[in-house]
């Protein structure tokens, strides 16, 4: 299909608390969209099915497959990526959680699990090992074997209560 | 830097994974229905978690995609009386956090906790997930389990379906390319009801190879007065086993009503595929059946109990 063909929409879509106007295919995926259009390439893309989990960003504070979304269907809506996560420059404390206690390796999935993560925290602030493991399911990690990212949120729990 | 990635950028932006589309998003049922008997070759988008993956890989190449969600209307879930009305639209997510629908409907609760992940469960919907009809779908199974009749709207007017009567096919169902599932109704276990779903997946959040989900009550003499079954993966649509419903009424809720009911589970007919065979499956019906049935039965007893 020729780009004069093409079925475009004009949206606008508030990103880490930044406001973007942009045209776009209607057919483009919020994935795409984030990495192609805003250069935000800290969410990965993996499977491109809703697998994989590396995607994963927040619409409106919840958890979803940045794939599995049309960039269209976010217009007049909030979406958190990664890149929403520090502040000042600063690592917030999941991150910070996950640096010390090696819950990476490649860094291929953390985007997701980070988000994944950020959410659960969120309304869970208190979560059991079990809980974790459970919420983490929907995001696959081929490095670490799940131990240390599974340290890492619950440590990040315990400094998100203390405050840190 | 930035340059560098804009470059990149320009390069790749024409690649995109869904083939092209004219995208639709009507604000009400009317239209939506209305764009449905209009236009050809047309898909229906709910929540995206099973459409969007087809259409990504190009399984899928609508021209028009009729997206509903912002179709407010068919999202809605109401407790009432003694049945269960839940719009199309509305996300497995609310669902699954009802307080309303884990002490009336408990089954449903410990179901969603199978479907897909939390990710998912945001954005799927109720009605995607019956349209998807996917062999082992946990919603799936559940509606045949209590009974559902589903209600579908085109220009033509309104339609109830029965569960029963729901599916047509391997991922397909009854509905008419013109027709829209608007809503469901379920009639609620009765409240001294023990119920389970329990399955078996590969992974965490995969489809279920089997899933077995059960009802008990149990009568004024502790024993079996009504049983449900409903076994999925075995066929297209979830098998609700009428013979060893039957057979369990009057049992003493025990482990040799149980082993029987299960024997006999695990003789129903099964398909296969690539991956699994038949024989696996109705090991799994069996095992399953069993662990539904002993699970149901201790919470029925748990509430006779009180």
């Amino acid at each position: 299909m020729a780009d004069s063909m093409a079925d475009t929409r004009r949206i606008i879509v508030t990103v880490n608390g930044r406001t973007y106007a942009r045209d776009v295919e209607t057919r483009m995926t919020l994935v795409d969209f984030l990495r192609h259009d805003l250069d935000l390439t800290g969410t990965h893309v993996g499977c491109e099915h809703g697998v994989c989990g590396a995607c994963t960003v927040l619409l409106d504070g919840r958890s979803a497959r940045a794939c599995l979304m049309l960039a269209v269907q976010c217009s007049g809506r909030e979406v958190t990526t990664v890149e929403g996560l520090a502040v000042d420059e600063k690592l917030n404390s999941l991150q910070q959680a996950f640096q010390d206690n090696h819950g990476l390796q490649c860094g291929f999935c953390t985007p997701g699990m980070l988000m994944t993560l950020s959410e659960f925290l969120r309304d869970h602030p208190d979560p059991s090992e079990s809980e974790v493991r459970e919420v983490l399911s929907g995001n696959l990690c081929r490095c670490t074997g799940y131990q240390a990212i599974v340290a890492a949120a619950l440590d990040a729990a315990r400094r998100i209560r203390e405050g840190a | 830097m930035l340059g560098c990635t804009r470059h990149r950028c320009e390069k790749t932006h024409n690649i995109m994974k869904p083939a092209p589309f004219t995208y639709h998003d009507p604000s009400s049922l009317s239209d939506a229905v209305d764009l449905l008997a209009r236009l050809d070759n047309a898909r229906v988008l709910a929540g995206g978690q099973s459409l969007m993956p087809m259409i990504n890989f190009r399984y899928a190449m609508p021209d028009h995609l009729i997206d509903l969600n912002n179709v407010s209307e068919l999202a809605y879930l109401d407790c009432e009386g003694d049945v269960l009305r839940v719009g199309a639209m509305t996300r497995q997510r609310d669902l699954e956090f009802s307080a309303e629908v884990r002490s009336r409907c408990p089954v449903m609760t410990e179901a969603l906790g199978h479907v897909g992940h939390r990710q998912t469960r945001n954005r799927g919907t109720l009605g995607g997930s019956l349209c998807h009809f996917d062999p082992s779908a946990e919603l799936v199974n559940v509606t045949a389990l209590l009974g559902g009749m589903l209600h579908a709207e085109s220009k033509r007017g309104r339609r109830d379906i029965p569960m029963a009567d729901f599916g047509a096919g391997y991922l397909t169902t009854d509905l008419s390319p013109d027709e829209l599932l608007v809503g469901l109704t379920l009639p609620l276990p009765a409240t001294g009801d023990g119920h389970a779903f329990v399955e078996f997946a590969r992974r965490r959040g995969d489809f279920a190879i089997v899933a077995c989900s059960a009802l008990i009550g149990l009568d004024g003499d502790g024993n079996i007065g009504n049983a449900a079954i409903a076994l999925s993966g075995l066929a297209h649509a979830p098998v609700r086993p009428a013979s060893i419903e039957r057979g369990l009424m009057g049992e003493k809720p025990a482990h040799a009503a149980f082993k029987a009911a299960a024997a006999e589970a695990g003789e129903l007919d099964a398909t296969e595929d690539a991956y699994t065979n038949a024989a696996y499956r109705r090991h799994l019906a069996r095992v399953l059946t069993y662990r539904a049935l002993e699970r149901a039965a201790a919470r029925a007893l748990e509430k006779l109990n009180g």
